[in-house]
């Protein structure tokens, strides 16, 4: 009975075995597993590799210090990649790109030159239970630093967050909310309209950790009316290495450096120095000009797709998956039953096997999924769970995967031990 | 599709039915172990008379290999002395760096189930967590004996 159905929704689902897009990416070639962890880092196709590559090839100098021809193309390289990030965040102007490592040190920026300077004891900073530790611990520093309160946005156990839940927390105190709009737990999306629009009636400024969502939905800071918004290039098929922040242009030029030295200056005396305008001041040192043309890369190869086909794809694949772990007993999946409130993460507990068992008993059958609390110890002690799988899918995914992964995951049990 | 598993039958029914995983009230010796990456931990009770493990239990959370690893080094040292215990310690050490005689490992009995995860560089620390913990306790003790 049950093959019958598996077997219709196959067919049903037959498109997603043939899967256009993963001939792009040469990992696949030499490693034969289904990769299910793309909410901690992407597959990189081979454009990407290649963009890396030619820029070190062709284009590769100093950027932004020499004054010889192959610098001067370096820069170009390096500020062309800022272009195409501004496009694809729709930012009005390409100095409010600034290139960071990952999203951990754009939060980190942000807290150190906005929070410290600008937060004051008698203020309160909301974060959401939800949130990765890289968009906690920074605010955790702040308010140890500033005296300023941490207030938590309460959510319920799907992730979704209440009118009431959102007044309660956002009050005349906050003057800074950082959330994610994607839980990278429970892939579920907070409602980044009504939060912005709370947060700036009461004067507050609001940094987006888009790390989760960035990869699968198009983004425009300025529809979303955000202060901050940060995503790292590794999540989004990018080379891992560079990161980026959005800030509004008036408050970047308000705010002091992050890192000081080379590169971020307009003169130096003995005993001051001048800083450089936007993008630069927040650019110290020799830049990532390499990774961020793979970054361009990977913006152009994602933007070639299209958001619509990457999302039909996961949506389609992740409810195939939930409708499969439906199937198996003793799996209790965290989050919303609908796929298209996943955004591709599907985080599961297995009744009697820790998750880091799960997870190695799935790697013997080559299925690549992450366990643990996933940086989001706070989420995870109020969801009562201390650990969990995750299952991530991506638009290289296919319906294979997928089936490995179900057949793996409904083998656990028996596995380790337990009678049918 | 399905590949074997260093999860064998012996790990499985030493993390099902533990024999050791209860408290021990009257222990001379107690003390916490902790893996902070992956959040296992137990705690560790041993009571040691003249020198001789005379009993121990344990208390814990954590994934099968940690527990059930707990449950077969105090199967293998109960009953022995703290030097025959740490020696065997030692021989468990090694078999999971891949650096222990057959005859050695012969020696760890049921604990020998988890020879494979020398392979699993991941899941090195979950299998000695309990082995440290002992050493650590058993290091104290002849500490105190030698007073």
């Amino acid at each position: 009975m049950a093959d019958k159905a598996a077997d219709k929704s196959m067919k049903e689902n037959r498109w997603l075995l043939e899967n256009p897009y993963r001939k792009d990416f040469p990992i696949f070639r030499s490693w034969e597993g289904a990769y299910l962890d793309s909410a901690a880092t992407a597959q990189r196709p081979a454009c990407v590799i290649q963009a890396e590559q030619t820029f070190y090839e062709r284009h590769n100098a100093n950027p932004l210090r020499g004054f010889y021809d192959l610098s001067l193309e370096a820069t170009d390289c390096y500020e062309k990649a800022r272009r195409a990030v501004q496009e694809f965040l729709h930012a009005a102007h390409p100095e409010e790109i600034i290139f960071t490592r990952n999203t951990t040190e754009s939060l980190n920026l942000v807290a150190y030159s906005y929070g410290l300077h600008n937060l004051h004891a008698g203020d309160e900073i909301v974060v959401s239970i939800l949130e990765h530790h890289s968009n906690l611990l920074p605010w955790q520093m702040v308010s140890a630093r500033t005296g300023a309160a941490l207030r938590f946005l309460e959510c319920g156990p799907d992730g979704t967050v209440t009118d009431e839940q959102l007044s309660e927390a956002i009050t005349e105190r906050t003057k800074l909310v950082a959330v994610a709009q994607v839980s990278n737990v429970l892939g579920s999306l907070m409602p980044i309209e009504k939060i912005v629009k709370l947060a700036h009636e009461q004067g507050a400024a609001v940094i987006l950790d888009a790390a989760q969502s960035a990869p699968h939905l198009p983004i425009s800071v300025q529809e979303l009316n955000v202060d901050f918004l940060a995503f790292s290039g590794h999540k989004l098929m990018g080379p891992m290495g560079i990161g980026v922040l959005y800030g509004r242009r008036e408050l970047l030029e308000k705010m002091p450096p992050f890192l000081t030295g080379g590169e971020m200056i307009a003169s130096v005396s003995r005993r001051e120095a001048v800083f450089a305008p936007l993008p630069q001041k927040f650019e110290a040192g020799t830049v990532n000009a390499a990774g961020a043309a793979g970054l361009q890369a990977a913006i152009e190869y994602l933007q070639d797709i299209g958001f619509e086909e990457i999302q039909r794809r996961e949506e389609k694949l992740t409810e195939y998956v939930l409708r499969g772990m439906e199937e198996i007993p003793h799996i209790h999946v965290l989050g919303s039953k609908k796929a298209k409130e996943h955004c591709g993460i599907i985080t599961f507990t297995v009744d009697g096997v820790h998750s880091h068992d799960v997870s190695s008993i799935l790697d013997t059958d080559h299925v690549a999924v992450r366990a643990g609390h996933h940086c989001a110890q706070p989420l995870m002690e109020y969801l009562g769970v201390p650990a969990a799988v995750r299952a991530s899918l991506y638009l290289y995914n296919t319906a294979e995967d997928a089936d490995r992964f179900l057949q793996s995951v409904s083998t656990v049990r028996r596995r380790m031990g337990y009678g049918e | 599709m399905e590949n074997r598993t260093f999860y064998n039958a012996v790990l499985t029914e030493h993390n099902l039915h533990p024999m050791y995983k209860h408290d021990l009230e009257d222990a001379d010796f107690t003390l916490e172990g902790v893996n902070p990456s992956c959040g296992d931990h137990i705690t560790l009770k041993l009571k040691i008379t003249d020198g001789v493990i005379t009993g121990g239990a344990f208390v814990g959370d954590g994934c099968a290999i940690s527990q059930a690893s707990a449950d077969m080094m105090l199967e293998l040292v109960i009953g022995r002395t703290q030097k025959e215990a740490v020696r065997l310690s030692d021989i468990f050490l090694r078999m999971i760096k891949g650096n222990a005689s057959e005859q050695e490992i012969e020696e760890l009995e049921e604990a020998s189930a988890l020879r494979d995860i020398s392979h699993m560089p991941a899941r090195v620390k979950c299998a000695v967590l309990g082995w440290h913990t002992m050493k650590e306790i058993l290091k104290e003790a002849s500490g105190t004996a030698d007073q």
